[in-house]
């Protein structure tokens, strides 16, 4: 009896000691987040992705631009679905669309090569870029932009992206 | 330990007790180890044996001195109620340059192994064949008879190895002493190591070099240990040792320090590393595309790489990756052990003070030894500094600055003087020359017709009597060690000595212009001290273009005039400052100061002083860059 009870303090200790010892460590994602501008942004975006408890930085720095590729998507389904609703827009969503394209077909795709291949300047580019589209396509709309939160969140991510992709530099 | 209750089972029930305890202690130990290892892997990457919290502190420290740097070259300018501005094909299509290199679409990168053989100037240069970004990264490859009118070539290697299958990157070209060439360049493997690589001709007696065939043993040199796998990349032009060995550098870095790696070889197939380092220079942070090369201390001709002896200095030269800033040092080289020390280590290679090629958008630069015309000769990869959309939309990106020659500046014994290859005159068509006073507050036409492509060729002298009035005014404050092109206002702030030079492509209106100018500030010691700068902050009204205010001290020894140079080329401004000890590379996008908009003007903002300008301007022709065919190979060699 006693045994059985030393066995499972034992265990109950181990137990117990791993868990410290994760969560005391545990965030490569908090440590690396801490040195962006936005570190609850950073988190939630990070842990929300299954791949991000077991990334090095480079592989933080990916998740986060599949996280840009994602709202670039959503934009551009926004985009689309605001040329019926709101048509006297038309001029400035199509500027918008283009600026969203670019993201999508140029800046994620150099992005993603630079940084697997460890030359993370053009990943940096990338990213400026994607935030430069973002604040270009809302400029379009002269203060009355239907897209304002989703620019803002562009915005946002593509700083804290940059953060981490220059600590790969 | 023993339970009375168990002693009626005899020994035997102990042992198997301890032997629990023992296994239970073992088991929390593994799992200790196991936990550790486990949320120690993922940052692993970068600090091997180094202490974590303090990399991540410095990195922090870093990252954020370089982030502010680069950030107010991104803040958009105009807050978002700004209209965007809608660039249309007019506006994009004038952008393409008349005289500068660019291949005839899509992206193009770092300058590879440039060199002349045969009669030819071969240029190479990384190209995207598939997009106006970086990526799918081959080698261009063109030729020239004069490094100005160029034909474009087949792509010289593309990525069909699995050495090179990330990517065929940069490299440098040797020559041995039976005047056939190597040329080693990295290639990214199948698993993105960055790896260096041979290459050589595939036919010598081809005067175009048109096919190259890679070292079947490839790769010939990989990350050493300590070397991350991809911190390894860029090697320079082979230069003879004293033993009768060939050496090369390679820029890589150790945590944050930027390093030179060397290797010694007799056959450019196998290598020895040197235990000591080229040279080290903490905090700086990657080094990209070492260049390494001797400079005349007496005469202004080019040396052979392998050049050496007590006539001679030696040029460290690195691109660093942290700030997009290409850096040199003149120093001194140990042959017997591969070192080099720099003449004033407070301007080492790489800190934010040391010299600097060129102040502007410039990157990626090397150099070649011009056997031909016995110059060395500095090609760079100019990038854009406009929005990838707009590069996407006009279907290219980058340029390569026109090629410099670099020499040692004999007078100042500190820096080195850079100047357009003199093969560029050939452009040049009718001139206009001037010689005007302007006096303090003006801003004076300059009619020479079209003015997207010009070459100008300046002098101006204060007026002695303001310099004199001023000098001698103790109220007159001293400015100098405040002043920096880049903080202090630009253009349009004046003081008792300047601005004042060129408006280059300006509207009537000076809606949009890029001035090109000298600041005569006083110093605390009542010294003068002269800045050039370029201000790009009103170059366009466009608000998704960066416009910096780029510029630097520029050394003016006594009795000098002030000179400089500038060559306008539609989307680029380069401009030399005493005749290329101090030069500025700047990436403009007007929306209206194009075509036959686009205007030149002469300007004095200062508050006191009356300025003489004497110059000549130039109409400059195109350079015709051909594409690829027989017909425009055979017109080219009849030059």
């Amino acid at each position: 009896m006693k045994m059985m009870m030393m066995m499972k303090v034992m265990m109950m200790v181990m137990v117990m000691v791993m868990v410290m010892v994760m969560v005391s460590e545990g965030s490569i994602i908090e440590q690396t987040c801490k040195e962006t501008q936005d570190f609850n942004l950073c988190v939630s975006l990070l842990n929300s992705d299954p791949r991000g408890s077991s990334a090095d930085t480079s592989g933080l720095a990916l998740i986060l631009i599949d996280k840009i590729k994602g709202l670039t998507t959503k934009t551009l389904n926004e985009i689309n679905g605001l040329y019926k609703k709101r048509p006297e827009l038309k001029r400035a969503l199509d500027e918008c669309s283009r600026r969203y394209k670019t993201i999508l077909n140029a800046d994620v795709p150099e992005a993603i090569e630079a940084i697997s291949k460890g030359v993370p300047k053009f990943g940096e580019d990338g990213v400026i870029d994607a935030g430069v589209e973002a604040s270009v396509c809302e400029g379009g709309f002269k203060g009355k932009s239907p897209l304002t939160s989703l620019t803002k969140s562009m915005q946002k991510i593509s700083n804290v992206t940059r953060a981490i992709v220059r600590m790969l530099l | 330990m023993a339970d009375p209750n168990q002693e009626t089972h005899g020994p035997r029930r102990r042992r198997p007790f301890k032997g629990l305890l023992a296994v239970s202690f073992g088991l929390l130990f593994i799992a200790f180890y196991v936990a550790l290892i486990a949320t120690h892997d993922g940052s692993r990457s970068n600090d091997e044996g180094i202490d974590e919290t303090e990399t991540i502190t410095s990195r922090a420290r870093l990252a954020g001195v370089s982030e502010k740097r680069n950030d107010g070259l991104w803040k958009l300018s105009g807050d978002r109620n700004t209209p965007a501005f809608e660039w249309n094909n007019s506006m994009l299509s004038w952008q393409r340059t008349a005289f500068h290199f660019q291949p005839e679409q899509n992206w193009m990168n770092d300058p590879n192994g440039p060199l002349f053989y045969k009669g030819w100037y071969h240029f190479f240069y990384q190209y995207n064949p598939n997009a106006a970004v970086w990526g799918d990264i081959v080698w261009g490859h063109a030729v020239s008879r004069d490094l100005i009118h160029w034909v474009h070539l087949p792509i010289a290697m593309v990525a069909d190895q699995w050495y090179d299958s990330n990517g065929v990157w940069t490299g440098s070209a040797t020559f041995l002493p039976d005047g056939s060439i190597v040329m080693l360049y990295t290639g990214s493997t199948d698993k993105a190591v960055q790896v260096q690589n041979l290459a050589y001709p595939e036919d010598p007696n081809d005067p175009l070099l048109l096919k190259w065939v890679k070292f079947p043993g490839n790769p010939v040199l990989v990350p050493p240990p300590g070397i991350l796998p991809k911190d390894f990349r860029d090697p320079t032009t082979a230069w003879k040792t004293s033993e009768g060995k060939w050496r090369i550098t390679i820029g890589s870095k150790l945590n944050k320090t930027g390093i030179s790696l060397v290797y010694d070889t007799i056959d450019f197939k196998t290598y020895e590393k040197l235990d000591t380092l080229l040279h080290r220079v903490p905090n700086t942070g990657m080094w990209e595309c070492v260049d390494f090369y001797p400079v005349s201390k007496t005469a202004g001709n080019g040396l052979d790489t392998s050049v050496n002896g007590p006539a001679v200095k030696h040029i460290v030269k690195a691109s660093m990756d942290d700030t997009r800033f290409d850096h040199y040092a003149v120093g001194t080289y140990f042959d017997s052990n591969g070192t080099w020390i720099p003449d004033d280590p407070t301007i080492d290679v790489g800190m934010s003070a040391s010299l600097r090629y060129d102040y502007g958008k410039f990157y990626a630069s090397k150099s070649f030894y011009d056997q031909n015309k016995g110059r060395r000769v500095l090609w760079s990869w100019i990038g854009e500094s406009d929005s990838e959309a707009s590069d996407v939309q006009k279907g290219w990106s980058s340029l390569q600055g026109i090629p410099r020659t670099v020499v040692f500046d004999t007078k100042t014994g500190k820096n080195l003087v850079q100047w357009p290859v003199e093969e560029i005159k050939s452009l040049r068509l009718s001139s206009k020359q001037f010689d005007l006073e302007v006096g303090p507050g003006s801003v004076v036409p300059v009619d020479v017709g079209s003015a997207a492509q010009l070459d100008i060729e300046a002098e101006f002298e204060i007026n002695k009597e303001s310099l004199e009035k001023i000098l001698g005014n103790a109220s007159v404050v001293a400015e100098a060690e405040e002043f920096s092109c880049e903080k202090s206002g630009g253009s349009t702030v004046r003081g008792a000595l300047g601005p004042f030079g060129f408006s280059v492509l300006a509207t009537e209106s000076l809606s949009e212009q890029t001035p090109v100018y000298f600041y005569v500030a006083k110093g605390t010691d009542s010294e003068l001290k002269t800045f050039f700068c370029t201000d790009t902050s009103r170059s366009s009204v466009a608000n998704d273009v960066v416009k910096p205010i780029y510029g630097s001290i520029v050394p003016v020894l006594k009795g000098e005039k002030l000179t400089m140079r500038i060559l306008v080329d539609h989307s680029i401004v380069e401009a030399f400052g005493q005749g290329g000890r101090t030069c500025i590379t700047s990436r403009v996008y007007p929306t209206t100061a194009i075509y036959g908009a686009a205007k030149l003007f002469l300007f004095n903002n200062a508050l006191d002083a009356t300025v003489t300008a004497s110059f000549t301007v130039w109409q400059m022709n195109s350079a015709f860059i051909h594409p690829y065919s027989d017909e425009a190979v055979r017109a080219l060699s009849r030059t």
